[in-house]
């Protein structure tokens, strides 16, 4: 599903290059639950956005789901998220001009659809459906002003499952949650992860959260310091 | 570590990410300082080269001008003062045909006979030099270079004015006193010999001609002597004085309306940069409330934090003040060139101190003042800020913050004071800044109004029509947080609501001008004028002999008041009364007509015309609304009129409105046909002819037969209004342009300010899989729906205010230009379009990876 090979990102910095990934290697496979740990600055986020296309490496290639990212273009690889890749982030990311129902629907809308608007109703019933299995029944139309921190990050989850994606990363999802809250979103990504058998790499400095995941990469400094897998 | 300086310091190290950003706010402030320095200093430069040069510009030291020859006890006074020792010369003014025989072409021009010794002050240029001396022998005429063009003559052909003939001795550049009188710079000019005049013919019962005496005395002293010693002469004999004095006081008043005018312009520009500076400040002070709650988590007190904030703020208007102020005199030093063939003197620039240091002032005040409101949320964050973000509701303001209003109350007062500063009266100030209250308020109700349709269109777009994502996600966008629609909407609202007005007037004035002769078959196009009593049948039967007969023939009987309610109009000036009836309208010459019914472009609005032929006397009379209130008059007063000294007594029976734009011959007073009947009178006579050369061929008929008979083509009157209009609309159009690059530097800084939401949105909806192509149309869409609300706001009040000046003002019928107004609408949505794209270019060159590091 998701093979890096020697993946290397060197930024500059006040005139001098400044390496905070040095050939990371790593293979998920589908369905497959890894979560990438490691102390602040460790290049946790970093590898992250390589590993969705977010940014482009200076070394080394990145293979998602068949494609080489490399061979493709700034919108081939959007296209390619849009269709195949969800997201969760740290500090939720909602629109906040827009409503929770329609928050869900951005990434079905970027997609080209069919003209018959058949398609239309079933956007707006997938971004329904999704909302109600992360609870949110009855708050579709609340702005994310109006839900607390939870439940934007529910919304985001909504969001990231509606394309139905092959894989979902998620950088520190619970990073802006109290405990609680925490524990019951991650128990939300389990359970979307076992029922539509979505592959989900996860970036977190949280321990117990790491200990939810099928494998874990530790990384320090910029390279992989440790590899522990249990499935 | 003093405080005031740990102040200054945080100021400047707080300002260290968004300096460029601040700068871009102040902008604005910038355009409106450089105006206001440029047109003061200007004006300072021009108002003192009119005082070293008033009796240039007048030629002489003291000038007599009457509508009729100067009585004998005039010249009596003329005579004595001539054998006093003092120089007395002569100008006569009335327009004429001019015909060239050569080239068979003939004009209408402004024809100026001078004699003893004028001018007196100041440097006449010709070509060839010395041809003006050719004017103190006989039969010889200096003339505007314009008129040898328009008339395909050449220096030293023959030029017939009248019964005589004149040798075209060269062209004038240059004549002091040149804009006094007469027809200005409408008509070209010709000077002749004043003995030459009565030769010509031209002067003949009603003709309109204006005779002064210009004196050359010792200074301005001597001339204000003269002219208080023999006021009551000249106020009997309906004789103006003016003194070189006067004159320079005339265009100094007019140079400081203009310069009040554009000053008006630099004020508006400053405020709409104030509403830029407020909003921009307000987003960039939210986005500093973490920084702000760590302050104050640190120790910082509440005074302390506003007051660096508040410095910030001052500094600003500081630096872009004083960049303003530099490119002000910028302006100022170029001005003298571009304006070389305007100006009718020689203007000598110099930097002007006070005018550099009120821009200044102005430039900070105004950042300050509109700066307060939005810097007021600094004091309201909570140092628990810094821990955790507040809900919705604690971070709500409370209701009643008695420093919000001090604040609003702090800016009106600001605005009024600047308007006093700018006003030469307290009432024009207070009018001023009225207006601009009015304006800006009404412009912020439109705003509110305008994006509250949008926002519920876009909900309806949403369920019912499905619009596409792109253009819902664009329109939303304008309710970002953080967002300046409003002041952005308001800013250029202003600019498109004064392009758009001033396109209405415009269209609607001169569709009247054509609408109602040319385009219009059968209405009269050509107008001959000053036609004698003998010369009437004559005329009538050229007009009929060229297949073009007379459509119209109006009697012209010339009188003034003798009486009002048996009250000559001394009496009635000298009595005390709360509301004077105006004396300019008490002396004036009128020239009335006679008839007995009203016309189409007429509508009586008090009484009732009358049957007939009249009853008399006393006869009946109809005035025009404005004069009966000028005069103080209404239907049942007497009003005695005296006709070349014959008295006619009269009953004013109805009141009318007058259609004035239409170009017909129309009337203060009308009377019934008993009462003039055998008074002297003189005729218009009116004509169409379809075709320019027709009309130029009958115009030549007619004047080669009878000479003082003065013929005008409606064509050219046409493009002579126009050229006014033009002028005029010049004015509005810069001060609407001014307004609009003001507008779009608000929406720079609008667009600034908002930056970060807009590339971490940007990244975002990239990781989401947007495309680039997705992304710029989500921006097009946003900034076409800003553009179009900023075109419809201003499109819609200029429609409104349209209206109300053609309905209260102009008086005639409206008409909805609707093809340059869409083109209004579509131009600002355009403007506002490239203009937001280009600023956010950042927002496709920054990665998705944005989206992760944002924490």
């Amino acid at each position: 599903m998701l093979i890096a090979r020697d993946l290397t990102k060197t930024y500059s910095s006040g005139g001098r290059p400044l390496t905070v990934l040095k050939e990371v290697s790593l293979e998920v496979e589908a369905g497959g639950f890894l979560a990438i740990v490691g102390p602040s600055g460790c290049g946790k986020t970093t590898l992250l956005g390589l590993l969705a296309g977010l940014d482009t490496p200076t070394g080394g290639s990145v293979l998602l789901d068949g494609s080489d990212l490399a061979t493709l273009s700034e919108d081939g690889r959007a296209r390619l998220r849009g269709a195949k890749v969800g997201f969760v982030f740290q500090t939720f990311q909602l629109i906040p001009t827009l409503t929770a129902l329609e928050n869900v629907q951005v990434p079905l809308e970027l997609v080209p659809r069919r003209q018959d608007g058949k398609g239309e109703e079933a956007v707006v019933d997938r971004a329904r459906t999704l909302l109600a299995r992360v609870g949110l029944e009855g708050r579709e139309h609340h702005y994310p002003a109006q839900l607390s921190g939870g439940e934007q990050q529910r919304v985001a989850i909504a969001r990231a499952f509606v394309n139905r994606p092959v894989i979902l990363f998620a950088d520190e999802p619970t990073g802006n949650l109290d405990a609680d809250t925490g524990a019951r979103i991650i128990d939300l990504l389990d359970a979307l992860n076992r029922e539509s058998g979505t592959t989900i790499v996860l970036a977190t400095h949280d321990a117990d959260l790491a200990a939810r995941a099928k494998r874990t990469l530790r990384l320090v400094n910029g390279a992989v310091a440790h590899e522990d897998g249990r499935a | 570590m003093s405080r005031p300086a740990s102040i200054l310091r945080l100021s400047w190290r707080e300002t260290r990410a968004s300096r460029r950003r601040l700068l871009l706010f102040g902008s604005a402030i910038s355009i409106g300082v450089a105006t206001l320095v440029a047109i003061r200093s200007f004006t300072a430069d021009v108002e003192a080269a009119v005082h070293r040069q008033a009796r240039e510009l007048l030629g002489a030291d003291l000038l007599l001008t009457s509508n009729r020859p100067f009585t004998p006890p005039v010249e009596a006074l003329l005579d004595s003062l001539g054998r006093q020792g003092v120089t007395v010369g002569r100008r006569t003014l009335l327009s004429s045909m001019a015909y060239v025989r050569r080239s068979d072409a003939t004009r209408l021009v402004d024809l100026r006979a001078v004699g003893g010794g004028f001018p007196f002050y100041g440097r006449v240029e010709t070509a060839p030099p010395g041809a003006w001396r050719a004017l103190d022998g006989a039969d010889a005429a200096v003339v505007d270079t314009s008129l040898l063009v328009e008339l395909h003559a050449a220096i030293g052909d023959t030029l017939e004015l009248g019964r005589r003939s004149f040798r075209i001795a060269g062209v004038a550049t240059e004549v002091p006193g040149r804009l006094s009188g007469g027809f200005g710079e409408l008509l070209p000019q010709v000077y002749i010999p004043v003995r030459d005049v009565e030769g010509t013919g031209l002067v003949v019962f009603g003709s309109r001609a204006t005779y002064q005496a210009l004196l050359k005395l010792d200074g301005e002293r001597a001339a204000r002597h003269i002219e208080a010693l023999h006021r009551r002469l000249f106020e009997k004999e309906a004789v103006r004085a003016r003194t070189a004095g006067d004159a320079e006081a005339g265009l100094t008043n007019s140079l400081d309306q203009l310069s009040s005018f554009l000053q008006f312009v630099g004020l508006i520009a400053l405020l709409l940069g104030g509403i830029g500076v407020a909003s921009g400040i307000g987003a960039f002070v939210a986005g500093k409330l973490d920084t702000i709650a760590v302050l104050r988590c640190l120790g910082a007190e509440r005074p302390f934090v506003f007051a660096v904030y508040l410095l910030q703020a001052a500094a600003l208007g500081l630096v872009a003040a004083a960049a303003g102020a530099a490119l002000g005199v910028a302006v100022q030093f170029l001005l003298p060139t571009l304006l070389a063939g305007v100006l009718p003197l020689d203007v000598a620039v110099s930097v002007e101190p006070g005018a550099i240091v009120a821009g200044l002032v102005i430039g900070v005040v105004v950042a300050v003042l509109f700066a307060l409101r939005p810097l007021l949320e600094v004091r309201l964050v909570s140092p628990l800020q810094a821990l955790r973000k507040p809900f919705e509701d604690e971070a709500a303001r409370p209701p009643r913050d008695p420093w919000r209003l001090a604040a609003f109350g702090l800016l009106a007062v600001g605005v009024f004071a600047l308007a006093m500063n700018q006003a030469d009266r307290p009432a024009v100030g207070l009018g001023f800044a009225a207006a601009i209250g009015v304006a800006i308020g009404v412009l912020a109700l439109a705003a509110r109004a305008a994006t509250w349709l949008a926002r519920r269109t876009v909900r309806l777009g949403a369920r019912g029509a499905r619009w596409p994502y792109v253009v819902r996600q664009g329109i939303a966008n304008l309710y970002r947080p953080r967002n300046q629609t409003r002041a952005v909407i308001v800013a250029l609202g202003f600019g498109v609501t004064l392009l758009a007005t001033l396109y209405i007037v415009q269209a609607n004035l001169l569709g009247q001008v054509q609408f109602t002769t040319l385009a219009t078959p059968g209405q009269p196009n050509l107008v001959f004028v000053d036609i004698q009593p003998d010369q009437e049948a004559g005329v009538e039967s050229l007009l009929a002999a060229s297949g073009h007969p007379a459509l119209q023939r109006v009697p012209i009987v010339p009188m003034r008041i003798a009486a009002i309610d048996g009250k000559t109009p001394a009496e009635l000036l000298e009595s005390p009364r709360t509301r004077p009836p105006s004396p300019w309208m008490l002396r004036r010459e009128f020239r009335s007509t006679f008839r007995d019914s009203a016309t189409s472009s007429e509508r009586v609005v008090a009484g009732a015309w009358w049957h007939g032929p009249g009853a008399g006397p006393p006869y009946p009379v109809s005035l025009s609304a404005d004069v009966a209130q000028d005069l103080r008059v209404g239907v049942g007063d007497r009003i005695d009129w005296s006709v070349q000294g014959v008295t006619v007594p009269t009953t004013v029976v109805a009141l009318r409105t007058v259609e004035w734009a239409r170009f017909e011959p129309n009337f203060f007073a009308v009377f019934s046909s008993a009462a003039l009947r055998t008074a002297p009178r003189s005729t218009v006579m009116l004509a169409r002819v379809e075709d320019a050369a027709g009309r130029s061929r009958l115009q030549r008929a007619v004047s080669e037969r009878y000479a003082n008979v003065t013929s005008f083509d409606v064509a050219l009157v046409q493009a002579t209004v126009e050229r006014i209009l033009r002028r005029v609309a010049l004015a509005i159009r810069f001060m609407a342009a001014f307004s609009l690059a003001t507008g779009a530097l608000v929406l720079l800084g609008a667009v600034a300010a908002g930056r970060l939401e807009r590339i971490r949105e940007g990244a975002l909806l990239k990781a989401l899989g947007a495309t680039r192509r997705q992304l710029s149309r989500i921006l097009l869409a946003e900034y076409v729906a800003l553009g179009l609300l900023a075109g419809l706001v201003g499109v819609g009040l200029s429609v409104g205010g349209g209206w109300a000046m053609m309905r209260f003002v102009f008086d005639v019928t409206f008409r909805l230009p609707a093809a340059p107004l869409l083109a209004v609408l579509a131009v600002t949505a355009a403007l506002v379009a490239v203009v937001g794209i280009a600023a956010s270019r950042e927002v496709f060159r920054r990665t998705a990876v944005e989206v992760l590091r944002d924490a």
